[in-house]
């Protein structure tokens, strides 16, 4: 098991670095405009060079990656140019992840709430008026780009139960919408999952023979299958933990939340080069640490899976 | 013992014996025959859901409807500004009616056309898209499943590629290039292939070492030959399924780029510049069918082929058959 985590660990760290280097690369592809802020109408030629020197844009390509690697290690993600010029990235960010992880987690607790259930229930009663409307949801919510259902959640509902179209914090109620367009889909997704995975279990061998014992079917299903259930589980819940961080892109500016979505489209649109970067950054690494750790999680629940057999045996 | 003696060979046959018999289908399944054709179960087992085939039936026509629009008599140009002849301005926010289908939209142009442009933008880069998709998925997760000695590097690869969430890769290309169509289609190539590849992997592994595989091969049969033939056709019905799903998805992140500013510039009518376009004044009750029109026709396309793609999958499969 120690074996496992610290080649898996290596692995992870290796496409860590991997990833680094390609962000740097793509980034110098861009245009240097990013780099100026405001003042990028007023400089002439000479002064802009003068600016890209002292950034040390003008250094050879090893040097710049070696500078860069040695400054993200300290956990410098540099300054922010344009979004809010010569504020320390991990200022903004500081600000912006409570919010994200308050929807986020919000978001999650409520999915898993109700899409797990759903989704057992769905199983149970294969075929009933239950299954259809649920089966009907998945496919809406799956199939519609989420961009449209949120619109439309953000034109009617707030007209019709007079919520406040946009988020400000001393407004408990401005909290409900957003939370509720952000569980659609992980309910959508966690119930499809879950019923399909019950659907193929109950007819294995291993079920049929506790009922043969016969175990009631309420208790072979809570001991038997859904425990099984949450192995494959524990392999996805630390990213889509790990993910609230980075909040939801299309929520967040549309209902001007603060938070990390939001700022993302903002670094964008404003072309914020070092902002952009350190964000790729981040929410790669995010992606990296959570499928090391899910991995990590699943090996430890699963009694079934052997990653190192010689290890094993001392 | 034959005491019977045949003069004439001739004599003693019956004509009747050599006729062709007639096909019978009781009698053809008594004796276990079957007239099992691949493709013909596939189709009946996919008409027998009512839903699928009525989705089918619509998509057909918006298929067709999209394509030939502009040849139909009397369509604006989706990019000409319509101006009112009797006071010289321009329709702006005009509302459906009559003259314009769909009504006009902020600075005067028609919804109606605009929307069958930005359908065929948008089903363009999806479909695009998603046959990439199969093409290099295919192409590659046949070599990493095959080719033991490329399993390592592909795996590695695999593994850089896997870990990156697919959003930041796509929004880093598009903000990195230019905007156009071909970039949209390029970022989301870029990752597209990764799911296919490794589930045409996953299978060929486990097929990879049956008997009759082992049997082609020590005849001789080529690597290609024994993808092409033996393998994959094991995989018809994932690999359609795929692309099916790859044509919604497509769409959807067309969307999503555009709504973060990444999108196609606004002179190329698409349905993810029609939603920003309508999202701009939704707020506004009489204008918000400019919001709604093109939002339905996207989650018709979408919704189509999401159901399509999921009951042609379980169509295809053999297990579901008969």
């Amino acid at each position: 098991m120690i074996r496992y985590t610290l080649k898996r660990l290596v692995q992870s760290l290796m496409t860590l670095v991997i990833v680094i280097t390609i962000v740097f690369l793509l980034m110098r592809l861009m245009p240097e405009d990013g780099y100026f802020g405001d003042s990028y109408e007023k400089l002439d030629e000479v002064q802009k060079e003068a600016i890209l020197e002292d950034m040390g844009l003008r250094d050879p390509i090893h040097i710049q990656l070696l500078n860069f690697y040695k400054q993200t290690l300290k956990g410098d993600l540099g300054k922010s140019i344009i979004y809010r010029p010569k504020v320390d990235i991990s200022t903004i960010l500081k600000s912006k992840i409570p919010y994200s992880l308050n929807f986020g987690l919000a978001a999650m607790f409520i999915s898993l709430g109700i899409g797990i259930p759903l989704g057992i229930m769905m199983a149970l009663n294969k075929g009933c008026f239950l299954d259809k409307i649920g089966t009907v949801y998945i496919v809406l919510i799956n199939a519609i780009p989420s961009a449209i259902y949120y619109l439309f959640i953000q034109i009617y509902l707030t007209g019709s139960f007079n919520l406040p179209i946009l988020f400000s914090v001393d407004r408990p109620l401005s909290f409900i919408l957003p939370t509720i367009s952000m569980s659609l889909g992980g309910i959508a997704s966690y119930a499809m999952w879950m019923r399909r995975y019950m659907v193929d279990k109950i007819n294995k061998d291993y079920v049929k023979l506790a009922r043969a014992k016969g175990m009631k079917n309420r208790k072979v299903m809570i001991s038997h299958v859904l425990r099984n259930a949450f192995v494959p589980m524990s392999q996805y819940l630390p990213s889509a933990i790990l993910f609230t961080i980075a909040g939801s892109i299309y929520i967040e500016s549309l209902y001007s939340i603060p938070g990390m979505g939001g700022l993302l489209v903002d670094a964008i649109q404003r072309q914020d080069n070092t902002l952009v970067q350190a964000l790729v950054l981040i929410y790669s690494s995010i992606g990296i640490f959570g499928l090391f750790i899910g991995d990590i999680s699943m090996a430890l629940l699963d009694p079934r899976i052997t990653l190192s057999k010689k290890a094993g045996g001392k | 013992m034959n005491s019977k003696k045949i003069v004439k060979l001739t004599d003693s046959l019956n004509d009747n014996l050599f006729q062709f018999a007639k096909f019978d289908r009781r009698l053809a399944k008594k004796s276990g025959y079957s007239n099992y054709s691949y493709w013909g179960s596939t189709f009946r087992v996919f008409s027998k859901n009512k839903v699928a085939v009525f989705f089918l039936f619509i998509l057909v026509i918006l298929l067709t409807f999209t394509i030939i629009q502009p040849y139909l008599p009397n369509q604006m140009s989706p990019i000409e500004i319509a101006i009112d002849p009797d006071t010289n301005m321009q329709f702006v926010n005009h509302p459906p009616g009559k003259e314009f289908l769909f009504g006009t939209n902020s600075i005067g142009q028609d919804l109606w056309s605009r929307i069958w442009s930005g359908t065929r933008t948008s089903l363009l880069i999806g479909i695009l898209v998603g046959v990439w998709e199969a093409i290099i998925g295919i192409i590659i997760g046949s070599l990493w499943g095959y080719i033991r000695s490329l399993d390592r590097i592909i795996t590695e690869i695999y593994n850089v590629f896997n870990n990156i969430p697919t959003t930041i890769i796509m929004v880093l290309l598009t903000y990195i290039m230019k905007p156009s169509i071909g970039t949209l289609i390029f970022a989301m190539c870029i990752t597209g292939w990764i799911g296919m590849a490794r589930f045409i992997r996953n299978q060929i592994i486990i097929i990879r070492d049956r008997e009759y595989n082992l049997a082609s091969k020590t005849l001789g049969t080529s690597i290609t030959k024994i993808i092409l033939k033996n393998l994959l056709p094991y995989l018809v019905s994932v690999i359609m399924l795929r692309m099916a799903l790859a044509i919604p998805a497509a769409i959807g992140s067309e969307v999503f780029l555009t709504y973060i500013g990444l999108g196609l510039p606004i002179n190329i009518p698409s349905l993810g510049n029609l939603i920003n376009e309508g999202r701009g004044v939704m707020m506004n009750s009489t204008l918000r069918y400019q919001l709604i029109f093109p939002s339905i026709i996207l989650s018709i396309i979408t919704i189509s082929f999401y159901i399509i793609g999921n009951v042609f999958a379980d169509a295809a499969d053999p297990k579901n058959h008969i």
